[in-house]
């Protein structure tokens, strides 16, 4: 899907030296860049690099400090509010309600009225639909699948992923990893941060490398033949 | 979409979530109950005394249980940190505040209504003048109440002590109307005085106090 129609898109997100402060400490510092659509990017550094906090400024949960950004065309985040969906670190659902619940909800902050959107979201994370148990009552695997669910039911162009592997057993990352696969296949642009870089070796397209506040290193994922080729010339 | 299905479907969500839990109703009888119960052991007024004082009571035994439910009215949004996920989607933001108001209208109304019959039986309570005036007065007083506890909850939620700091900012903005609730109880039950000023300020303070709130609500939910 990626490309096919025009060889070069416009990107979807264009960032102009941000700066983002807390207090007197610098989470950002000065970040230009920007991400091609139809994409997967993995986010990776060390705590406190600036990661979440990029993500939930790309988002509009945070202010920058200075600088601008452009999301899917949008100077304002909140016109482009529909087409992208965000998971933080926290699953961001009700204990109180069952998942299928949580999801008809949050599907209707989206003008989605229907209980198919839930369903079909559910059950692409391998979770069971017909499951009348409450949120609360879920494992942390479990949250963190349907927190993906919540993030992608209003099939989004663009889905801004923080940790969405904490506390989910290898298997079942590995399968939502393979989901994050197809829905970029699909044409989605995806950004996951992450301290599991080896889950997303498969899937990503590009490593995007941040240390103190800064992105300092972007390289292609290579696979198949490139990765071989790129292997003989390191030996030689 | 519309504000009006987001709005609906907000309201029935938090019933149904305080339905399972019951914590703002619960805490919030209890509080009540023990206000009236205290209070009566503590004056043990006549009737007649009563007539004078119960208007009084009646209000400050209801706004301070509404203010244990007003401080539960985000904590279901904070924890999971379910308010993110509402500011990143495209709902409009009044949606949430009127949502949020309506429950809030609709547990002290229950509260009210519950506890209306207790106060008459410990107070002795009979009204002189037309009692379909109470009703108006308590809705237009509950209003009141909830609209700014809602509003200064919220613009609380981000505070380290955001328990102590609600009823800190809503007393005194609450004030007025309290006052209004407070006359306008009194002149009916006493059929001293007509009631009509006060119950013309209460609707004039819920208006006034409905739109602002609806202006700066967004906002106080993007506020860092």
């Amino acid at each position: 899907m990626q490309g096919i129609s025009d060889p070069h898109p416009p990107p979807v997100i264009v960032l102009d030296n941000l700066v983002k402060f807390f207090g007197r400490f610098a989470a950002l510092r000065g970040i230009s860049a920007s991400f091609a659509p139809g994409r997967l990017y993995v986010v990776l550094g060390d705590n406190g690099a600036g990661k979440s906090t990029l993500l939930r400024i790309v988002a509009g949960l945070t202010e920058p400090s200075q600088g601008s950004l452009t999301l899917l065309g949008a100077r304002r985040v909140r016109d482009v509010a529909h087409r992208f969906g965000y998971m933080g670190h926290a699953p961001l659902l009700y204990d109180e309600l069952s998942g299928r619940e949580n999801l008809r909800y949050f599907a209707g902050l989206y003008g989605i009225h229907n209980d198919e959107a839930g369903r079909e979201a559910m059950g692409m994370v391998g979770l069971d639909p017909d499951l009348s148990r409450r949120v609360g009552q879920y494992s942390q695997g479990m949250r963190q699948r349907l927190s993906l669910a919540r993030a992608v039911l209003h099939h989004p162009e663009l889905m801004l992923l923080d940790e969405p592997f904490s506390n989910v057993d290898v298997h079942s990352a590995r399968a939502m990893a393979a989901v994050l696969g197809q829905l970029r296949d699909q044409g989605k642009t995806i950004f996951v941060v992450t301290h599991q870089a080896a889950l997303m070796e498969a899937v990503a397209d590009e490593w995007v490398h941040m240390a103190a506040g800064q992105i300092v290193n972007r390289e292609p994922v290579l696979r198949g033949a490139a990765a071989a080729d790129s292997g003989l010339r390191s030996a030689r | 979409m519309s504000m009006l299905e987001v709005t609906r479907a907000t309201l029935v969500k938090d019933l149904r979530m305080e339905w399972r839990s019951r914590d703002a109703i619960n805490s919030m009888l209890f509080f009540a109950l023990l206000v009236v119960v205290i209070f009566s052991f503590a004056f043990n007024p006549t009737a007649e005394e009563s007539r004078l004082i119960a208007g009084g009571l009646i209000w400050v035994a209801f706004l301070f249980a509404a203010v244990v439910a007003l401080n539960q009215t985000w904590a279901r949004e904070l924890r999971n940190q379910v308010l993110d996920a509402w500011r990143v989607s495209p709902a409009p933001a009044n949606a949430l505040f009127l949502a949020k108001t309506l429950g809030n209208f609709l547990f002290v109304v229950a509260l009210e209504v519950l506890m209306t019959p207790l106060f008459v039986v410990f107070y002795e309570l009979r009204s002189v003048g037309p009692v379909w005036q109470l009703a108006v007065v308590a809705l237009l007083g509950t209003w009141a109440l909830v609209v700014n506890g809602t509003f200064f909850a919220a613009l609380s939620i981000r505070t380290r002590s955001r328990e102590i700091m609600l009823p800190l900012i809503l007393f005194p903005i609450s004030i007025p109307a309290l006052l209004g609730m407070v006359d306008a109880t009194t002149s009916i039950l006493t059929g001293e005085a007509s009631p009509d000023f006060w119950i013309r300020m209460l609707a004039v303070y819920d208006i006034v106090f409905t739109a602002v709130c609806l202006l700066l609500f967004e906002t106080v939910l993007n506020a860092e």
